[in-house]
């Protein structure tokens, strides 16, 4: 018993110390980072998986890691101080948020997309205003997740008695757009708000929908390198490829749109 | 045991990093915003439906899994069969089965293009996108605790208790009521509370099957992650972190005082 008081104490000595010592620890482990292998890690959003993926593959530049997830997410851990280089987001104002906050460098737009509504093939919606038919299951993005953003900017377009029916709907608000196809493909849902890529990319299982032209939201990518990078240069080179290089031609054959 | 010998020093030098390492993430959740800002974050209605949502959730599963749980162990306990470790480790595979693979599996199942869909759907049962769903998915995950805890506790009692009930007249069913029940409500008692701790953490299973929509599927666990990317959300997913790490541990505390105050002292209970 009395050993288990000393060990107490003395473990709560011990957090205290980390606590105080934690800042140099982050710190020397960061220049660990910037002299040494030339490695960049990317953030990606989720609809990004497959294009940035192939250009990550044959970037020359450096070794490239990815990882993707919803662009709100990955905002959260660089706001958390994750040891990233590069942010690719879904739009432009998380970007453009962290940017303010001295987390990144100034964010440039390197893409486009369209929103549309992925269907499962044998669907006979074949408007956004069949959604408002009772008992149409949708799924569409979380508030804070870019696709579920655009989402409701088209849906409040929308006179408000449609609005309101699709609306009701809605039956799961998920993470990233990767759930929210998934959900469409495995037949849990009768239709989802997503990119037009991953409606194309997800195969014959799917069809999509388009959204008329005048609701359309502007969907647009924007990147930006991480402040503290330990590899800010070959990271700023990832992203020129994205812009107008090999990395641009990887996201026009995974139909995306070029910056507007 | 010699304290001064450099083997205990070495151990208690590890038992330390031990305590650190695994106490500091829990100290941070507490101490990173502050007692003050996390009541104010756990005031907001989104946090307040997440927790209501899971405690009606998992309640209602506890339910299922305690009503149809304790016959199924008892019968495991007590009969001889063959292929009955083949059972019993089936009964255990959700144990070790990662969450999102729960997820796909109850999918596969249950789902609208699911092997057994066509019969939930023909019952008229809807699953996917609703409550129904999520108490399906922690039933499915957290049943293997209530059950391997509850087939210790019958299978511990004394056969000759439940020979002399029924040498005295009982039938099976009041010898089950009034000898096994109450023999094994300690193993019952704490098997009960490790499946809530699983069921209340539960993630995965529910976001791949059920979704996530706030007040009708979204789990605190859910509601945590969905906040954790909200800016500003860090503070809200803290709280609803720290109310689940409360009762986590009195979960925990609880099952340590089911099991007799000797287990709180680290050894064994019988």
């Amino acid at each position: 018993m009395k050993w288990g008081l000393i060990l107490a104490g003395l473990a709560a000595a011990l957090l205290a110390g980390c606590g105080s010592s934690g800042t140099d620890m982050t710190n020397s482990g960061a220049e660990t980072d910037a002299s040494g292998s030339g490695s960049v890690l990317v953030l990606g959003a989720s609809s990004l998986t497959e294009a940035v993926g192939e250009y990550a593959e044959s970037f020359a530049g450096a070794d490239v890691r990815t990882s993707f997830a919803g662009s709100d997410q990955l905002a959260a851990q660089i706001r958390q101080g994750a040891p990233a280089d590069l942010f690719l987001s879904a739009d432009t104002d998380y970007p453009a948020e962290l940017f303010k906050a001295g987390l990144l460098e100034k964010p440039r737009v390197f893409a486009a997309n369209e929103l549309v509504i992925a269907v499962p093939a044998d669907s006979d919606l074949a408007s956004l205003s069949d959604l408002s038919r009772p008992g149409t299951k949708i799924v569409i993005g979380d508030p804070s997740v870019p696709v579920g953003a655009y989402t409701r900017t088209v849906l409040e377009r929308l006179p408000a008695a449609r609005r309101e029916a699709i609306l009701a709907n809605v039956r799961s608000e998920e993470p990233e757009v990767s759930s929210v196809i998934a959900k469409v493909e495995q037949g849990a849902a009768d239709a989802g708000f997503v990119y037009a890529t991953d409606a194309k990319s997800a195969g014959d299982a799917v069809k999509s929908v388009a959204i008329p032209t005048g609701l359309q939201p502007e969907v647009a990518y924007a990147g930006a390198v991480v402040a503290d990078s330990g590899n800010a240069e070959a990271a700023g080179e990832f992203l020129d490829g994205l812009i107008t290089g090999g990395g641009a031609e990887d996201l026009r054959r995974a139909g995306f749109l070029p910056p507007p | 045991m010699n304290w001064r010998s450099p083997f205990s020093f070495t151990a208690v030098l590890a038992t330390l990093l031990v305590l650190a390492f695994l106490l500091a993430p829990v100290v941070a959740v507490f101490s990173y915003a502050g007692p003050g800002r996390l009541l104010d974050a756990l005031g907001e209605e989104s946090a307040r439906e997440a927790l209501l949502l899971s405690l009606r959730t998992t309640m209602i599963a506890l339910a299922i899994i305690v009503l149809v749980g304790t016959p199924a162990a008892y019968l495991l306990a007590s009969r001889q069969f063959r292929g009955r470790s083949l059972v019993l480790t089936a009964i255990e595979l959700p144990l070790v089965m990662p969450p999102a693979v729960a997820g796909i599996a109850l999918l596969a199942a249950f789902g609208p293009h699911g092997l057994l869909g066509g019969l939930v759907d023909d019952a008229g049962i809807e699953l996917v996108f609703q409550t129904a769903g999520v108490v399906v998915a922690l039933v499915f995950v957290a049943a293997p605790f209530f059950l391997r805890a509850a087939i210790a506790a019958f299978a511990a009692i004394d056969p000759r208790l439940l020979d002399a009930a029924r040498t005295l007249g009982a039938g099976p069913f009041r010898a089950f009521a009034t000898v096994a029940l109450p023999s094994a409500h300690t193993g019952l008692s704490s098997g009960v509370a490790l499946a809530w701790g699983r069921a209340l953490g539960e993630f995965g299973a529910t976001l791949l099957f059920a979704g996530s929509l706030q007040g009708v599927t979204q789990t605190a666990p859910l509601a945590i992650f969905s906040d954790f990317s909200k800016p500003g959300g860090f503070v809200s997913a803290l709280a609803l972190s720290a109310v689940l790490i409360l009762v986590s541990a009195a979960l925990l505390l609880g099952v340590k005082l089911i099991a007799g105050d000797r287990a709180l002292d680290g050894e064994q209970a019988p």
